[in-house]
Parts: C-alpha cells; structure tokens; sequence
C-alpha cells in the first residue's frame, strides 16, 4: 500500500501547487464536480468515513467535492483516501474557515 | 443501506480500516452467522460479532445458565442463572448492539434439525463442549456446504481452525475420522478450563468469521493452529484434506447425519490431536 505522508499533504496545503502542475490544476479545475459533501462541523475519523462512503457510492471518475472546517482533517481526510486509492486532485482553502478537498472515484478495487 | 450517523459513529473505528470501509460494514450487516453453544466459547465470539455489527447471530444452546458457567460464559451474568442461556444471551447481545436481529434455538441440536437450522446462515461457528455435536456440525456444514469455524479448548489448551471443504480443504473428519470411544478422558468436570482460554479461542473463531464475511486477509483453512496459555505459546500446523476421509474423502461412507451417544460422564471423550481437548 502506497502511504501518503503529512508531509506530502501539507507540502501542497501550504506552498500551493508545485512547478509543472499548473497545467494539471487547469485541468482537473474544469472537471465537473458530480457530488459535494458538506462536512463542516464534523471532526476526524467521521470526515474521512463520510467521504469514502460518497465515493463509494458514485461511478468510477466522478469527483467529490468535501467541504471540511476541522483543522486536523485537512491533512487527515487526503491522507486517507489516498491510502485507500483515492486520487486526491486538490486541497485548498475556500475561505477562512473552510477548506476544499478535491477526490476522484479511481478504478483502484 | 444507508448508513445513519449513529451506525458511522458505532462502527466508526472498524469502517476506517483498510478492507472494510462502508462495503466491508454491509457485508457484516447483511452476513448470517450461527453460533453453536452460548457457552465459554459462544459467548466472546457472539459479542464480538454483535459489537462488530453482524446483522444476524443464531445462537443454539438447550442448558440454562448456571453459577459454573459463570467463570467463563461471558454472555451471562449472575442475576441470569436459570434463564435459559439463549434467552440470556440474546438479551446481552441485544443490549450490547440493537441492531443485531438474534435467532434462538433452545433445543437439542441433532440430525433431525440441525440442517433445517443452519440452512439460512452463511457461516458457523463451533463452540460445542462435546464430541457428538462436534461431528454433527461438522458433517452438516459439509452437507450444507457451509463454512466451519472451529474451535475447541481444555485446561491451558485451545485449538483453532476453519473447515471450508466445499472450496477444497479439509473438513474436521479429515484430522479426526471419528468421535473417540466414550469414557477415554475425564470429564469436563475434572478437566477444568481457564476461563481467559476460553475468551481467546472463542475471539480468535469470531475475528475468523470476520475475515470470512469480509473476504480479508489469510484464512484458517488448511491450517491449524494450538495454543498453551501457562507458555503463551502458538503451534500452527498445515493440514490437508484426507483422501480417505468418510465423509469428504473419495469413497465417503458417511452418506448422511449420526447422532452419536454421549457418556454423561464423558461430555468429552478424546483429544482430536494432542493434549487438546474439547470443552465448550
């Protein structure tokens, strides 16, 4: 099993995207959000469980859309699902509470 | 199924596991477990199950709860002794988790009933305390082509293994052909058992039925495994399937289900391999 690291997560969070990948973030920015969650509100492990239940529900290639505000899900909620195979495709800040957290349905299972 | 908040929050910390996550949750709810015995082994097992959110448990036991019990049969509680030990057991398990539906059988299993019993389950689970029932619901699971998770304790020892003939291993027959002579070993009265054996053997059989249901991990099936408690040590051996087995051999002679007599002062009447005996 592939295991992301704070680290990785974080390294994105706070210096924004790294060079080269600006393409990408065009890219997976126009892609259609099929489904967002609101989770404000809600602490760790239930963001993570919450959001892999979504995605369990929708098709392969689909985005989720995870709204978060507990701090520590920022890092844990990525980390996770793509522990779990999930391709994390953003995690930004959407205002001063709240963070985005941007994860495609992969053909991993 | 839907998961309410209440179930994200009780199963939360088995859902986050790698392997389960919401469709490994729905396979134990929808998964049919039976329990043969509310005894020192039934009870952690059914606990465990309960608490893990297996949506249905058979539990099959004809005894009432008695202070004896009391040492290892943590299903029941003191102000329980006389209830029948289904009926008690339904009740901690029902406390425990509401939302497990739990079937009761407090009657004498025998070759008159048992198939019709365990037909509606996917998996059993034994933890008889005798060698006549021990072989009954190993024979019906082979008939019911079911999966057998077996388990067995005595003094320091427990025994564990699964039992899958209809996927290709061996079934319980295949290590012991058939039931030892009544009155080769004490009785379970003299025997004794530390009640810890029993929660350890019985936890093992219940994360076996786990993995089972969830389609994780390396299942016990040709394999068995012994357990000393006083040297905390575990002996796993390979086992095969029996070519000359009666029941699931080549030329099976045993076509359909024996009752076999039981000595009441012989509950259990031989080792299956070594020093390990069986006591519920």
């Amino acid at each position: 099993m592939n295991i992301v690291s704070d680290k990785d997560i974080l390294s994105k969070n706070k210096n924004g995207l790294q060079v080269g990948e600006e393409e990408h973030e065009r890219t997976f920015k126009a892609q259609e959000v099929a489904k967002e969650l609101n989770l404000k509100g809600k602490v760790c492990p239930y963001t993570f469980i919450e959001s892999m239940l979504a995605l369990e529900e929708m098709e392969i290639g689909e985005v989720l859309r995870v709204i978060v505000d507990y701090p520590p899900a920022v890092c844990d909620v990525p980390k996770s699902l793509q522990n779990e195979g999930y391709e994390i495709l953003d995690v930004s800040p959407t205002n001063e509470t709240d963070w985005a957290i941007l994860v495609k349905n992969t053909e991993f299972k | 199924m839907k998961f309410s908040e209440e179930q994200i929050h009780r199963y939360s910390r088995q859902m986050i596991l790698p392997g389960i996550g919401g469709k490994g949750q729905r396979k134990l709810a929808e998964a049919k477990v039976f329990i043969m015995g509310a005894g020192g082994l039934g009870s952690p097992a059914a606990i465990y199950l309960a608490a893990a959110g297996v949506g249905t448990i058979g539990l099959a036991d004809s005894d009432d709860v008695e202070i004896h019990n009391l040492q290892r049969q943590i299903l029941h509680r003191t102000c329980d002794i006389g209830l029948p030990k289904v009926e008690s057991g339904r009740k901690t398990l029902e406390s425990l988790n509401p939302e497990v539906k739990v079937e009761i059988y407090c009657e004498r299993v025998t070759s008159t009933n048992i198939q019709r019993i365990i037909k509606g389950y996917d998996l059993v689970l034994d933890g008889s305390d005798n060698f006549p029932t021990r072989f009954l619901v190993n024979d019906a699971c082979y008939f019911e082509r079911k999966t057998l998770i077996s388990g067995a304790i005595l003094r320091y020892d427990g025994q564990l293994s699964t039992f899958k003939p209809h996927a290709g291993g061996p079934c319980y027959r295949c290590l012991c052909p058939e039931p030892p002579p009544p009155g080769l070993v004490p009785s379970c009265q003299e025997a004794g058992v530390l009640g810890a054996v029993a929660g350890i053997i019985g936890l093992f059989q219940a994360n076996e039925a786990l993995k089972e249901i969830l389609g994780i991990g390396q299942s016990m099936a040709g394999r068995f495994l012994l357990f000393n408690a006083l040297n905390l040590s575990f002996t796993e051996m390979k086992i095969q399937r029996n070519p000359e087995c009666p029941l699931c051999g080549e030329n099976p002679t045993i076509k359909e289900l024996i009752d076999y007599t039981q000595s009441c002062s012989t509950r259990d009447t031989a080792p299956l391999q070594t020093s390990t005996k069986t006591l519920d």
